[in-house]
C-alpha cells in the first residue's frame, strides 16, 4: 500500500515536471525553466503542489515573473493548492542547464555556456574559447564581460563579424 | 543570537544596497555603452544580495519576541509602525533614517570619475570576496546560503574591477593620474572594513592580511605600488557600521526614498 502511494506520487510529480517544461524564461524565451535548471524539486502530497526554484543570479528580475508564470500555468492545468518557494543553496550553476537547453540557446543565436571546469575562475584577462553560434568559428573575442542580462556577456566573431551574446559560465 | 543575525543582515544588506544605488547612478552615463552595462549589472547583483539579506532580516524580526523586538527597536523604521502589518524588505530599504543605516562609509561616497568608481568597486569586491567566503561557512544556514550564492557574483565583479584598475594604472598618463587621485580619495575609507563591530558574525579583522595582499598584487600589475606605500600612514575613517555617516548619505536617501516618503506604503 505504501509502495503504491509512492508510485502515485511519482507519476503526479512527473506530470508537474512536464507542465513546468512549458514555463519559459521570460528573458530568454526559447528556454524552459527546466532547460535552465532552476527547478530544484517538485512535491505533491495532500492535494498540494510544492515547487522549489533557485535564482540564476541574486538580482535576476525574472524570478518574480517566473514564480507567477509557474502559478498561472499550474492553475490553468487545474491545480489549486500551489506553493512556490525559493532556495539559494546549493547555488545555481550553468552546469545544471540541460543539453537540450544548450542546443536551443545556440539555435536562438546565443552561445551556450562552456562547462564550468573549463573556465570559471577569478583569473584576469583570460580569453575563453567561445564558439560563434552563427558560423561556429572559435575565432571570437570578448567585447564586454557583461551583457543585456545578468547571465550574459557580449562577444564578437572575428570571422563572420557578428556580435553575439554568450550565456556566461557561472 | 538572532538579534545579532538581524543586525548583521542589515549591515550586509545596507552595504550592498548603498553601493548598488551609487553604481546605478552611472546608468546611461557610462564612458562607453559596454561599461555602462557592466556597472549597472553589478548594481543589479548588489541589489539582489541586498534583497536577500533584507528579506531574511524582516523574516527574523517578525518572529521575534517582544523583548527581542525592543532590543533592536532603534534600527526599525518609525513610519512602518503606523502600517499595522508585518515588516517587509522594502520598509527596511526605504523607510529608515540615516543613523539606522549600518553600511561602510566607502559605499556612500560620491562616484567621482570612472577611475574612482572602479577603484572603490575593486576595494569593495576584494573585501566582499573574502567576507562571503567566510560567511558561507556560518552556522546560520540562511546567511551561509546567501554568502554562497553571492560569492559567485562577487568573483566576477572582482575580476572585472581588477582588470580595470590595471587598465587605468598601466594605461595612459591621464588614466594613471586619475586612478592615483582616486586612491587619495578612497584609501582612508578602507580601514573601516576591518574594524570589528559588536554584531558582526565574521571576524573581519582576520581578512585584512589577505585583502592587503590582493590589493598589492593588483597594484603591482597596475604600476601603482609606490602610491600605496606613500599612503600607508594615513588615518582611517570609521563610523558607518555604527550608524555615523557622512553628509553624502542624506542625498542618496532623499533620491532613493522619495517615492515611499511621498506616497507611503505604495505598491506597484
Amino acid at each position: 500500500m505504501v509502495e503504491e502511494q509512492t508510485n502515485i506520487n511519482v507519476t503526479a510529480e512527473q506530470k508537474i515536471w512536464k507542465i513546468l517544461g512549458e514555463v519559459k524564461d521570460p528573458e530568454v524565451p526559447v528556454l524552459s525553466i527546466i532547460d535552465l535548471g532552476i527547478v530544484r524539486s517538485v512535491n505533491t502530497s495532500n492535494g498540494q503542489v510544492a515547487v522549489n526554484i533557485t535564482p540564476t543570479y541574486s538580482g535576476c528580475p525574472a524570478m518574480d515573473v517566473i514564480q507567477m508564470d509557474i502559478r498561472l500555468k499550474l492553475l490553468e492545468k487545474g491545480y489549486k493548492n500551489i506553493i512556490i518557494s525559493q532556495s539559494l543553496s546549493p547555488a545555481w550553476t550553468t552546469d545544471w542547464m540541460t543539453e537540450e537547453g544548450k542546443r536551443k540557446l545556440k539555435a536562438y543565436g546565443i552561445a551556450p555556456p562552456n562547462p564550468k571546469q573549463q573556465f570559471c575562475s577569478p583569473e584576469m584577462f583570460q580569453q575563453e574559447a567561445v564558439q560563434c553560434p552563427r558560423c561556429n568559428s572559435f575565432h571570437t573575442e570578448v567585447i564586454s564581460r557583461f551583457g543585456s542580462t545578468a547571465c550574459k556577456a557580449l562577444y564578437r566573431c572575428l570571422d563572420c563579424k557578428e556580435a553575439f551574446d554568450y550565456f556566461k559560465c557561472h | 543570537m538572532s538579534t545579532a543575525v538581524f543586525t548583521y543582515s542589515l549591515h550586509l544588506a545596507d552595504n550592498a544596497l548603498i553601493l548598488g544605488q551609487r553604481n546605478s547612478e552611472w546608468c546611461a552615463h557610462g564612458p562607453v555603452l559596454e561599461q555602462d552595462i557592466a556597472i549597472t549589472n553589478i548594481s543589479l547583483d548588489l541589489l539582489g544580495q541586498a534583497r536577500n539579506f533584507y528579506q531574511y532580516a524582516a523574516t527574523l524580526y517578525n518572529q521575534f519576541s517582544s523583548e527581542e523586538k525592543e532590543s533592536v527597536d532603534r534600527l526599525v523604521p518609525a513610519l512602518w509602525k503606523t502600517y499595522n502589518r508585518d515588516l517587509e524588505e522594502d520598509d527596511l530599504a526605504f523607510l529608515r533614517v540615516e543613523h539606522q543605516y549600518l553600511h561602510l562609509l566607502i559605499t556612500e561616497l560620491p562616484n567621482g570619475d570612472w577611475a574612482q568608481t572602479i577603484l572603490r568597486q575593486f576595494f569593495f569586491s576584494a573585501f566582499q570576496q573574502l567576507l562571503y567566503t567566510e560567511l558561507q561557512k556560518n552556522s546560520d544556514e540562511q546567511l551561509a546560503a546567501i554568502g554562497e550564492k553571492s560569492l559567485k557574483e562577487v568573483v566576477y565583479h572582482l575580476r572585472w574591477s581588477s582588470e580595470w584598475v590595471i587598465r587605468l594604472g598601466d594605461g595612459t598618463d591621464e588614466s594613471h593620474k586619475r586612478i592615483k587621485k582616486a586612491f587619495g580619495e578612497l584609501w582612508m575609507f578602507t580601514g573601516e572594513m576591518f574594524v570589528p563591530s559588536s554584531y558582526e558574525l565574521v571576524d573581519t579583522g582576520n581578512l585584512k592580511g589577505n585583502w592587503e595582499q590582493k590589493v598589492k598584487e593588483i597594484f603591482d600589475e597596475a604600476l601603482l605600488l609606490s602610491t600605496i606605500e606613500d599612503d600607508l600612514g594615513v588615518k582611517f575613517q570609521k563610523g558607518g557600521k555604527e550608524g555615523k555617516h557622512t553628509e553624502h548619505l542624506d542625498y542618496i536617501l532623499s533620491d532613493m526614498q522619495y517615492l515611499q516618503r511621498a506616497h507611503p506604503n505604495s505598491q506597484w
